[in-house]
């Protein structure tokens, strides 16, 4: 073939973090704190319900020069995927307002320049793309904070895109509260969920958006001639544990309740962990992570291997894969890429594991500190 | 056979043939105009809403309808096929993400089925990528390797979406009407155009499995030139009655299937795990036994080829002249012999087999598709008169399909 091959739309946007990260994490002997996937079982009676839907009626067999504001850090595929569609991301980014007293931080304290925030807003501007609770910070963005985002939608007419996918992950009693709800957002929002995440089953790749019939009926033209369909039997087992939360829900025994319950434990005793090696968590108010500040590692061992510009938690992450059998995942790959040296002292450990992954965590951590000691 | 197969070449851009779809935004208008403007869909999209599966399954949701429309099986998937996913529901890491490119197992086992028709190693990882259905593949295909301006040839009738997904990448569909089967010789000619023009061949191969007595599928890409330029495009939906499992692959030479997988790790990334390692498992077992007659290779298209003849003799019966297909599960045949009163149907400026279609969904409890809706334009008043019957269907529904049609001939003769 003498001619280029790749559409133009491509260009820039074929290499993706996750190949290379899930690939050394199958490599390697590693306990893997990196991609984020629960380690433990869905929940029985989502099990049961995709038995019942594989197994029931066999016909489930058959036949589912804009601009776009991204706050970074970000989930990595929201760049490509503007960048694919012709659109040109801007980034405005979190900044933490760190704890005078030497405590750690708080997701919370990551907070939006309101100033800052406003500037990027141009009359180019198409949508907004929001995530709370955040990935990787685990940020959940409170009503006040959304009213700001909110009112600036408004004044300038814009799209805000909303991804929710971790809503029912939140903890310390933080409250999630979607954008779509508040006065003037519903006819502008589309909001983005899982079934994933929500009910620990990512491998079953439902996942759905909520909104306005004027904004949905574009959404299904791109659909119809994409995918098509999504898989049936898949959508009858969530269907089905949806059905079964409705009957649970605000009660103790509804799954909503309990996971968050379990996963906070999973939180606070990875949190504990990492303290005791230097590292310092910033806690999450929501998600299934948690960032970790390395800082004091940079300044020991600047200089680990790695390619010429390669950021130094990339860097970093793949000596404490071979040498500390740890896998966690660079917070700049989370990053556009003139700022991502405002966050290569950061690595995002994923919480939502079984207890018997995280107690090997401690044992690898416990041979880290025993390292360290002169 | 016209309708089991589609097939798309690209001819590269040619200036005199560049068009430019610019719909300019008019700055300065009030705001409730400037909101309209801004919520206004993306231009991609423009004038693609409309689809025929959406607006004929509806139609024939109704339960009394007897549904020959839609390629939807109404018999029971294989045992082992249903068995397979029902134990895989239970184990836990298949329930979390997998590879984004493709399951592991399921690459493995594509790989060492196709490897016996192409001659040649497959390799798993970079020469295969599972996507979201054969439509997830067409997707891909058309996303990662047509630009904007580009010319594609499309071959009339075709599997509808063809041109929407086309047209949505920008770029020009070119089409050109079917004269005849697809003989060796007829790829053959194909192969040598795309050759000497260095053309990329999407082949939309779904219906491999099912082809009749006396004759046989080629592979467009294992003809000599071809492989480096040729898409090759599967479906487990088709291959193994499992159209709700959408899963679907595509094949083909590595530099490729690289942007396929570009457009995926930037879309859907990864598809159902579960369904994929049931897949594979499926796979297998008819793997092992490909010159048996209990594979479902072999046994579906005997048992499909049984439904065809019926199905045949049913409409000639009638004096419907159907197109007896050489593969696929689909049957067309010229419904104007009827000579049917649509005047009471509204829309007059619809072609006459969507009306006849409409009709005889409300009137005769029969459903089925009107060809022109595989039609571009221009061509749709020459297969207007043409109708398609599906015929992957349980006998009792084959059954009560007969009834209609005989009462149906019985009232006007």
């Amino acid at each position: 073939m003498t001619k280029r091959l790749q559409a133009r739309r491509l260009d820039g946007i074929d290499h993706n973090p996750w190949v290379e990260f899930v690939k050394l994490a199958s490599e390697a002997d590693v306990v893997n704190l990196g991609q984020g996937f629960p380690d433990f079982p869905p929940p029985d009676f989502a099990v049961e319900a995709f038995q019942h839907a594989v197994s029931g009626d066999f016909m489930l067999n058959q036949y589912t020069k804009a601009f776009v504001i991204i706050i970074e850090p970000f989930f990595d595929c929201y760049e490509p995927m503007t960048l694919m569609a012709g659109g040109r991301p801007v980034f405005v980014s979190l900044k933490p307002s760190p704890n005078q007293d030497g405590e750690l931080d708080s997701s919370s304290s990551w907070q939006l320049d309101p100033t800052e925030l406003a500037s990027k807003f141009t009359s180019r501007t198409k949508a907004l793309i929001l995530n709370t609770p955040n990935n990787p910070l685990g940020k959940v963005f409170s009503r006040a904070e959304l009213e700001l985002v909110a009112s600036l939608c408004q004044q300038h007419d814009v799209v805000c895109i909303t991804d929710e996918v971790y809503q029912w992950l939140v903890y310390d009693g933080c409250q999630h509260v979607s954008i779509a709800t508040l006065p003037g957002m519903w006819e502008r929002t589309l909001t983005i969920g899982s079934a994933g995440k929500t009910f620990s089953a990512t491998g079953w790749k439902v996942g759905w958006v909520l909104g306005p019939d004027s904004l949905l009926k574009h959404l299904r033209t791109m659909h119809q001639n994409s995918i098509f369909h999504c898989p049936t039997q898949a959508q009858a087992a969530v269907a089905q544990s949806f059905e079964r939360e409705q009957l649970h829900f605000g009660q103790p025994s509804s799954y909503f309740v309990q996971l968050p319950q379990a996963i906070q434990r999973c939180r606070d005793h990875m949190i504990q962990s990492l303290k005791s090696v230097g590292l310092r968590p910033v806690i999450p108010q929501g998600s299934y992570f948690l960032i970790t500040d390395i800082s004091e590692f940079k300044s020991k061992m600047p200089n680990l291997p790695g390619a010429a510009d390669e950021p130094y938690d990339r860097r970093f992450v793949k000596w404490m894969i071979k040498n500390k059998g740890l896998m966690a995942i660079p917070v700049s790959i989370f990053c556009s890429v003139p700022h991502q040296e405002l966050f290569d002292h950061y690595i995002r450990f994923c919480f939502m594991k079984d207890e018997s992954t995280l107690r090997a965590m401690d044992k690898k951590l416990q041979k880290w500190k025993d390292e360290l000691r002169p | 056979m016209f309708l089991a197969r589609g097939r798309l070449c690209t001819l590269g851009s040619r200036p005199k043939f560049l068009k430019t779809i610019c719909a300019s935004k008019i700055l300065g208008l009030s705001t409730s105009a400037k909101m309209s403007l801004k919520f206004k869909n993306a231009k991609r999209i423009e004038g693609l809403d409309s689809n025929v599966w959406i607006e004929f399954t509806k139609l024939a949701a109704d339960p009394s309808v007897v549904n020959l429309g839609q390629g939807l099986p109404d018999i029971s998937p294989p045992v082992y096929v249903k068995e397979e996913l029902s134990k895989i529901a239970a184990i836990d890491s298949l329930n979390q993400y997998t590879r984004g490119f493709g399951h592991p197992s399921l690459v493995k086992a594509l790989s060492c089925l196709y490897e016996k028709f192409y001659q040649n190693q497959i390799n798993p990882n970079k020469e295969i990528l599972v996507t979201v259905g054969a439509y997830g593949s067409l997707f891909n295909a058309i996303q990662g390797l047509i630009d904007e301006g580009d010319e594609v040839i499309v071959i009339v009738p075709f599997y509808d979406c063809y041109e929407p997904m086309v047209r949505m990448a920008g770029a020009i569909p070119v089409f050109i009407p079917l004269r005849s089967v697809y003989t060796k010789e007829e790829l053959q000619v194909i192969a040598d155009l795309c050759i000497k023009y260095d053309t990329l061949c999407i082949s939309d191969e779904v219906y491999e499995w099912l082809v009749y007595t006396g004759n046989k599928h080629f592979k467009i890409a294992t003809f000599p030139g071809m492989w480096e330029r040729t898409i090759t495009i599967g479906s487990a939906g088709k291959t193994f009655s499992v159209t709700g499992w959408k899963l679907g692959w595509s094949i083909g030479p590595k530099h490729l299937i690289k942007h396929l997988q570009t457009v995926q790790q930037n879309t859907v990334y990864t598809c159902a795990t579960p369904l994929q390692e049931a897949l594979a498992q499926a796979l297998w077992i008819d793997i092992k036994r490909m010159d048996d007659p209990e594979c479902y290779f072999n046994s579906l298209p005997k048992e499909l080829e049984v439904k065809r003849n019926r199905m045949v003799h049913l409409l000639e019966s009638v004096g419907l002249k159907p197109i007896v297909p050489d593969g696929g599960y689909f049957i067309i045949a010229d419904v104007s012999l009827l000579d049917t009163d649509l005047s009471d149907m509204k829309n007059s400026n619809e072609p006459y087999d969507y009306k006849f279609v409409k009709w005889m969904t409300k009137n005769k409890k029969l459903s089925a598709i009107p060809v022109s809706a595989f039609c571009n334009a221009e061509t749709k008043l020459q297969f207007e008169k043409f109708v398609r019957f599906c015929f992957i269907k349980k006998d009792s529904t084959l059954d009560a399909a007969e009834e209609i049609i005989k009462a149906w001939s019985r009232l006007k003769f």
